[in-house]
């Protein structure tokens, strides 16, 4: 912005000046979608990762993204979160939060948690620590340095750990975990921030059956309150719980709908079902 | 004394399995019993202690506490910095002007408004930096504020482009060396090449007495506990925990919700702060301050003592600088040209066979002797606990 346009911008009389108003918290869903991605377009070096996407995530639903290796989920969720700037597009938070000008710490603090393909924990803290790390609380240095933990927020911790099936392990090393412990671990630190918006990055790789039943169960339970996407390869999985599947292709979005309907649709088994029957 | 001991070992233990406690009681054990036996006794007995074995040991405590700055920095957040040094030199330089104003007119020139290098440069008027230095508490604000405010604004630009890695080491290593060269200019007033020496004394004491001397070792010594303390402490809060956190996962850090590169930022100044208090307590110890102290080997030098204390223990960076120093000590008596090569070898054999140095070799030396006394426990059926606490201490 040029030095006039912010001279005129301080000089509006029509609005407050912009660093006296209280930053933006409240998500709008008076239309019940919780997240708009409009347009989105990202090459890298010529590859073009997102080629024009759109795609709507209803509050309160549960939605799988599915794809061929290179078809864009993973970089979508980058871009939702923060990590990487498109080219091109929106992605708006409710109506009005618009999040490709905040950074990864202040999408997180508006309630959108992200799990990573790999399991990323805290290895050197215990499973309590890495919890507490993730509460719900005021995320600012001074704060933190000063933190303590108060009954309330005790009781959310012993909440989630019993829901991730870790209280027995609440005081041991994330690192000494097993895999599967350790994804549960990173959806339970997910969960302590109280999210709106659940990014899930394959949750269910490299778990045994029972584990990624347990998994499925526990995704079917949070949607509803919350928002859930989940991005899968394990096409049982995804039946096991999707509502509705959203197909993407090349950086675009090839169909949406139910497991039955998009497994019925021409061009889905063309280029992805076909290929592996 | 054993009750004692173990009453100290128990308060450790509330906050984890921490060791600070006695190893602080050991170190002002050690402080008091040398300062007694150079003060209290005559030069002839065999328990004095000279004042230059105090100064010698002041020095040593000086390089454990920029150890410990290293150690908070490195061990914690995995920020290798090879540029401490500076920071360290800069608190110096704040000393050292102060003591410089302090001469006043018993300089070799005689001049009461004017330091000797300046008269030599034919200087009619002092530089604005050096205006108020002859203010103690000014002075000390600043060994503070220099090496803090150069620290957040290179801190504020590197950690928040997100510069990481070996690319960090190597501007730091930059800076450094920078601050070498800039420093031996003479027009940067700061006395060129031969920096600031021939110091008289501080508050009004004189650095030649013994008592001084004493003082300045003792005061030393307390600062490096209260600042172990402190850090421990500082380690121990939920910002400690997300240093962490930094350390093991950066970008999950972020994730969820914490902007990692103003907890960088923050704990990069504390870090510079400890290392310009320490460069402070070394000035008035050895009596010279000179754009030497800013030479990147200085920086890696303290890097490898930390490495051999071990890091991310805090007492590991200590007595890693201790013992360090002590060797090198020996070592440049011996064979002066040899040392470089000695600090190598350590180097390569810490890495490749001590990857979490003396205070990891410690620790398993330690759970050893557990498992033993275990065994030997299932054996016989009665053990005292204050024996065990006594071994975990030695």
């Amino acid at each position: 912005m040029s030095i006039l346009d912010s001279t005129r911008d301080v000089m509006r009389r029509d609005q407050v000046w912009s660093f006296l108003q209280e930053p933006e918290q409240k998500v709008d869903i008076s239309h019940q979608v919780l997240l708009y991605v409009e347009g989105l377009n990202l090459s890298f070096d010529g590859f073009k990762a997102l080629n024009d996407l759109n795609l709507y995530i209803n509050d309160g639903e549960l939605r799988c993204l599915i794809g061929a290796n290179g078809a864009g989920k993973t970089t979508l969720m980058d871009v939702i979160t923060g990590k990487t700037q498109c080219d091109s597009g929106s992605v708006y938070f409710g109506q009005s939060i618009n999040l490709l000008d905040k950074d990864e710490a202040e999408i997180a603090q508006l309630g959108i948690g992200r799990k990573f393909q790999k399991p990323t924990v805290f290895e050197a803290h215990t499973v309590m620590d890495n919890l507490e790390l993730s509460l719900k609380s005021n995320k600012s240095v001074l704060p933190t340095l000063l933190a303590v933990l108060n009954g309330e927020e005790y009781d959310r911790i012993d909440e989630v750990l019993e829901t991730i099936g870790l209280k027995g392990e609440r005081m041991m090393l994330a690192g000494s975990l097993s895999h599967g412990q350790k994804q549960w671990l990173e959806i339970g630190m997910l969960l302590m921030a109280n999210p709106r918006l659940l990014l899930v990055d394959e949750p269910v790789a490299g778990m045994t059956v029972q584990e990624g039943e347990r998994t499925a169960e526990l995704l079917t339970s949070l949607a509803g309150e919350r928002t859930v996407v989940v991005v899968e390869h394990d096409m049982e999985f995804v039946r096991s719980i999707a509502q509705t599947v959203t197909v993407l292709h090349q950086g675009a979005v090839l169909a949406e709908g139910s497991m039955d309907e998009i497994q019925n649709n021409q061009d889905v088994i063309e280029v992805y079902l076909g290929e592996a029957p | 004394m054993s009750g004692f001991m173990s009453k100290f070992m128990s308060f450790s233990r509330i906050n984890g399995d921490s060791k600070v406690a006695p190893f602080v009681v050991l170190l002002l054990t050690v402080t008091v019993l040398a300062s007694a036996c150079n003060l209290l006794l005559p030069s002839d007995s065999i328990f004095y202690v000279s004042t230059y074995t105090i100064t010698l040991l002041g020095k040593y405590l000086c390089y454990a506490m920029l150890a410990l700055a290293v150690d908070v920095i490195w061990g914690y957040c995995g920020i290798l910095s090879l540029g401490h040094g500076a920071f360290f030199a800069l608190g110096g330089y704040a000393m050292g002007m102060y003591l410089m104003r302090q001469i006043g007119d018993r300089g070799v020139y005689g001049n009461p408004d004017l330091p000797d290098f300046m008269v030599f440069l034919n200087w009619s008027e002092m530089p604005w930096f050096w205006h108020g230095m002859d203010q103690f508490w000014i002075a000390m604000l600043m060994v503070l504020l220099v090496p803090g405010l150069l620290a957040f604004v290179f801190g504020w630009l590197a950690f928040r482009s997100r510069v990481t890695g070996v690319y960090l080491s190597i501007m730091t290593q930059a800076l450094t060396y920078a601050l070498l060269l800039a420093f031996f200019r003479n027009e940067m007033g700061f006395g060129g090449n031969n920096g600031l020496t021939d110091f008289k004394d501080i508050l009004g004491f004189d650095l030649q007495a013994d008592s001084t001397r004493v003082s300045l070792f003792i005061i030393t010594a307390l600062l490096l506990c209260g600042l172990l303390i402190l850090s421990k402490k500082i380690m121990q809060t939920r910002f400690g925990k997300v240093i962490i956190a930094v350390r093991d996962g950066e970008s999950r850090a972020r994730f969820i919700g914490y902007k990692t590169e103003n907890y960088k930022v923050w704990l990069f100044v504390y870090s510079a702060m400890i290392a310009g208090i320490a460069g402070a307590l070394y000035v008035p110890q050895v009596g010279i301050i000179n754009p030497g102290e800013f030479s990147p080997i200085n920086s890696i030098e303290m890097v490898i003592w930390v490495a051999v204390g071990g890091r991310g223990t805090l007492i590991g960076a200590i007595i890693g600088a201790i013992l360090v120093n002590y060797a090198k000590t020996k070592f440049t008596a011996i064979m002066p040209d040899g040392w470089l090569f000695a600090l190598g070898a350590m180097f390569v054999l810490v890495t490749l066979y001590l990857p979490k140095g003396l205070m990891g070799l410690f620790a398993q030396l330690q759970e050893q002797l557990k498992e033993k006394q275990q065994q030997s426990k299932n054996q016989s059926g009665n053990d005292s606990p204050n024996e065990k606490a006594e071994e975990g201490h030695a």
